[in-house]
């Protein structure tokens, strides 16, 4: 076993990472790509952070960089299942998938969050599903108060010119 | 608020199964060689007991009266971050403390992960790991074996350290007037551990 751990840096223990911040991920990831793929979101998210963690040059914010994770996690899966839409589309033909769970929120315009670029879904799920100020969403984000703004109103666009159609 | 953000704030999201993570997580860790640390409790008539176990062995056996939080601490600075609670981890363990504590298990077979222990005390203690069930030792007899004959109370402040209580039973060390000394998990557990091996000392 590879000892890695930095003197300087005080990590805590991960999984207090795991219980401080699991509910509130299965919670963004739900809203970003829907139940059936958010469980599987938050281990890849929980293990990609797991195997960078004792390289973290500093402990100052982990939820962030925990939110930076999922959100690229959520992206992988929103394009996986774009890429395999049309196999489920057979699928659902076939009867297939008519047994799964179904998923919540799954409507049409859940459906459109999840096909948004990746920073206004995510900035969008923040500013209303957590109800944050702007500039705690830009803080989850890592990125400024204006950028998080920028980022809500310009999936907010695209969300109306979705639902409008 | 227009509509359409009253309709984004109002998502019904089911409950999240923390089970369901952890136990998929713990696993996947492991395959992955990500899970340097597990930690699981389990009960013994000494009280709930929390076990540390690495690839290696056997870390870190906790009591009841310990802060979990600090000793967490300690192993994911002195050891490694990468600490989950994964119960699967500590079956062997838990298997081999409940034969103790039956009697129906008189030595331990568990390997020992010493990360926890340094210079003298890891002499100290590996000595004490052969002192066999039944049988008990004086601070200076350890100490001498250890390689030290005159540093008994040395030897003390090592056992007192102990990560590994029980299982490094340093609760077989007594003073060579048979008094009982001291022990790290309080006095009421040493002379448990004894009486449950038959050798407490008969004024105690």
């Amino acid at each position: 076993m590879p000892r890695t751990v930095s003197p300087t840096v005080h990590l805590p223990p991960f999984q207090r990472l795991v219980d401080d911040h699991a509910a509130e991920l299965h919670r963004f990831l739900v809203a970003s790509v829907g139940s059936i793929d958010a469980q599987d979101c938050l281990q890849e998210t929980f293990l990609s952070a797991l195997r960078a963690y004792p390289r973290l040059r500093h402990a100052g914010n982990l939820r962030a960089w925990l939110y930076t994770i999922a959100q690229r996690k959520a992206t992988d899966a929103v394009r996986s299942r774009i890429r395999h839409r049309a196999g489920d589309i057979e699928a659902v033909a076939e009867g297939r998938l008519a047994g799964e769970p179904h998923p919540v929120p799954d409507d049409g315009l859940w459906r459109s969050v999840r096909e948004l670029p990746a920073k206004q879904r995510a900035a969008v799920v923040h500013r209303y599903v957590f109800d944050l100020a702007y500039r705690e969403v830009g803080e989850r984000m890592g990125i400024s108060e204006e950028a998080a703004r920028q980022n809500v109103n310009a999936g907010l666009r695209r969300l109306r010119m979705e639902v409008d159609r | 608020m227009t509509d359409l953000e009253g309709q984004l704030r109002n998502p019904l999201i089911p409950a999240y199964d923390p089970q369901a993570l952890t136990a998929g997580l713990a696993e996947r860790a492991e395959a992955s060689r990500l899970l340097d640390v597990a930690y699981a409790e389990l009960d013994s008539p000494i009280g709930e007991l929390i076990v540390f176990v690495t690839p290696r062995g056997l870390l870190r056996v906790k009591y009841a009266d310990e802060p979990i939080e600090s000793v967490l601490a300690d192993v994911a600075t002195r050891v490694s971050p990468r600490i989950l609670r994964a119960p699967s981890r500590t079956d062997a363990v838990r298997r081999e403390l409940d034969g103790y504590f039956s009697l129906r298990r008189r030595r331990f077979d568990l390997p020992i992960d010493w990360s926890l222990v340094r210079g003298f005390a890891g002499g100290v203690l590996r000595q004490t790991a052969r002192i066999p069930f039944g049988d008990v030792r004086s601070y200076g007899q350890v100490a001498a074996e250890a390689g030290s004959p005159r540093a008994a109370r040395a030897a003390g402040n090592a056992l007192g350290s102990n990560p590994i209580p029980i299982v490094v039973p340093c609760h077989r060390v007594l003073h060579a007037n048979g008094s009982l000394g001291g022990y790290s998990g309080g006095l009421d557990r040493k002379r448990y551990l004894l009486a449950l091996e038959g050798s407490l000392p008969k004024r105690d």
